[in-house]
């Protein structure tokens, strides 16, 4: 299974992550290689196979519903690369 | 020494933790330079917390058995108030709000942090080479890899920086650098071990574990960090999940009628020789011992790396949306050598930015694979021959108590080797996947030595049990041990 160019570029932008020239290049090439490798799943007959998400046999777990305390606001921020009066800052989402 | 011997000689007073944490200090000054195992340290904190802890025994109080010993963190796990980076230009500032679980109960134990350990950015790789920050190197050869993604933990342990480390394993980066270092290495059953405060990967598979020099301080260790939490619905907190062991039985009760099964996958042309001999000599030590060994087969043991490589990238690609340079972080946007318009910017370029090559091909990949149009053939598909494996494994403990196999195919290997070959790196977890996709413990010990152009490699020695079955791969590597003292 080979990766276009143009599927790569589709990726980055649905990742929300760039890519430069030289890295779509590399990338392309060697993630085509483990795409051509991971193939080899098609081999096997899984239609009557139920898939594994939880290997423990957990299902949903619920905390009781009581006020617990959390994280400090000033803690929340403490790590923010920009903030405002209590809120994290952002730009805008449109231009 | 054992930390159960360090406990003795902390009480009949021929040792001090203060000593204890000065030694470790005076390896790390003298070794961390070749090594670089650790990517930030603690030195005054833990001369204090050993000074404490003499306070205690100079007034005759009894203390807790992992009481002033010195540990390592893997920098992807919490500890209020100190850096972690995840080996990741994006964490690179990132200062930790809380504490781990594992913290908080290790810090209760009185054990002393020494600093926080060097890893592959983000666990995603078998050498600790993707780390931002340094390559941490093998101390048995400083050309060749330590292993990893918990090459750091594992490292600073065999060197005798300190006494134990905590990793994390998802694929095999506990077992695999234990392996390579020459120290033990546990991946407990999944859901054993509170995530809370581990840093995310891939969480259907990543489990904390420890590293030690040897098996009976591997169990001391998961005694205190395994058990419920109800910070992480994924821990389990049935009666299954009991972190109270028996070091009367690991120690005693031996290998004699315990049926061994060796899976013939495990021991393919891949296989490294010199490694195969090694295993067929301890199995030899354990037939003498009276150990009944079947030849078995885990059929679909060949899927596992590409089942692996489908699963773990998609849910990289979920775990890592967070990083968006917004809430915490490396930001582009305030970055003066970036030029941001608006929000989008932001996230496309500080993710450009903050992460790594293999960062970068997982979360592409895992995008890819959870695309429109490809989640039934590659998502489900994985998720289905996870399935077939995890089968494998309940089906062949029906038939034996413990498989034994090598950690891993080859000796430690050279620092750039594999490197800019994502593919090649990978098939180096080709005998600890399984385990890590169908969620069953594994322990990883040392068992022997190759030599090859003059240096000591040692090789690794996996055990796998069935769920929650650790005591038994206690108890079969702890008589290997003996076996070959």
């Amino acid at each position: 299974m080979a990766l276009s160019a143009k599927q790569l570029k589709h990726l980055s932008r649905l990742a929300r992550l760039k890519l430069t020239d030289k890295d779509t290049a590399i990338f392309q090439k060697q993630l085509s290689e483990i795409l051509g490798y991971v193939d080899q799943l098609q081999k096997l007959d899984t239609d009557k196979v139920e898939p594994t998400s939880q290997v423990t046999g957990l299902v949903n777990i619920m905390r009781k519903d009581s006020i617990d305390q959390s994280l400090p606001r000033k803690e929340a921020l403490k790590n923010a690369p920009e903030q405002l009066e209590g809120f994290f800052k952002v730009k805008s989402v449109f231009d | 020494m054992t930390i159960p011997e360090i406990h003795k000689e902390f009480h009949t007073k021929k040792t001090t933790a203060l000593e204890l944490v000065q030694r470790a200090i005076e390896v790390i000054e003298k070794k961390e330079k070749n090594l670089g195992a650790f990517i930030s340290l603690d030195i005054e904190a833990a001369l204090k917390a050993a000074e404490k802890v003499d306070e205690r025994i100079e007034k005759g109080e009894e203390l807790g058995i992992l009481e002033g010993i010195p540990f390592a963190l893997k920098d992807n796990i919490m500890m209020k108030d100190k850096n972690v980076t995840c080996g990741s230009k994006i964490l690179e500032d990132f200062v930790a709000p809380y504490d781990a679980t594992v913290v908080e109960r290790l810090k209760k134990a009185g054990a002393i942090v020494i600093g926080r350990t060097n890893m592959d950015e983000f666990a995603m790789g078998s050498s600790t080479e993707t780390s931002f920050f340094k390559k941490t190197r093998n101390p048995h050869d400083f050309n060749r890899v330590p292993g990893g993604s918990s090459g750091g933990s594992a490292v600073a342990v065999a060197s005798g920086e300190v006494v134990f480390g905590l990793g994390s394993d998802t694929a095999g980066s506990v077992r695999q650098p234990a392996a390579f270092c020459g120290v033990v290495g546990l991946k407990p059953t999944y859901g054993t071990v509170s995530r809370y405060g581990l840093v995310a990967m891939a969480s259907s598979l990543d489990q904390i574990g420890p590293l030690a020099r040897n098996v009976i301080d591997t169990v001391l260790v998961q005694s205190v960090i395994q058990g419920a939490d109800e910070r992480d619905a994924t821990c389990v907190s049935d009666e299954r999940n009991n972190p109270v062991y028996d070091l009367e039985s690991i120690q005693n009760l031996g290998v004699k009628d315990l049926k061994i099964g060796i899976p013939k996958e495990y021991f393919t042309k891949g296989l490294d020789k010199r490694i195969a001999e090694k295993i067929g000599e301890a199995v030899e030590l354990l037939k003498k011992q009276g150990a009944q060994v079947i030849l078995v087969s885990l059929p679909h043991t060949e899927y596992a790396i590409a089942t692996y490589y489908i699963l773990c990238p998609a849910e990289v690609s979920a775990n890592l949306e967070r990083y968006d340079g917004i809430r915490y972080g490396y930001s582009a946007a305030v970055d003066s050598d970036e030029e941001t318009k608006n929000l989008f910017d932001v996230y496309f370029k500080s993710r450009e930015k903050g992460f790594g090559n293999e960062v970068k091909r997982r979360i592409l990949l895992g995008t890819y694979v959870l695309s429109e149009g490809y989640y039934n053939a590659y998502y489900l598909k994985a998720q289905k021959v996870r399935t077939l494996i995890a089968e494998d494994f309940k089906k062949v403990f029906r038939q034996v108590d413990i498989l034994v196999t090598p950690t891993t195919p080859t000796l430690p290997f050279k620092l750039g080797e594999k490197l800019d070959d994502p593919l090649q790196m990978y098939l180096s977890d080709v005998c600890t996947v399984p385990a890590s996709l169908a969620g069953v413990p594994a322990l990883s010990l040392p068992c022997g030595i190759v030599y090859e152009n003059g240096k000591k490699l040692p090789v690794g020695i996996q055990l796998i049990a069935d769920y929650f079955k650790e005591s038994l791969l206690f108890q079969v590597g702890y008589a290997i041990e003996k076996l070959q003292k």
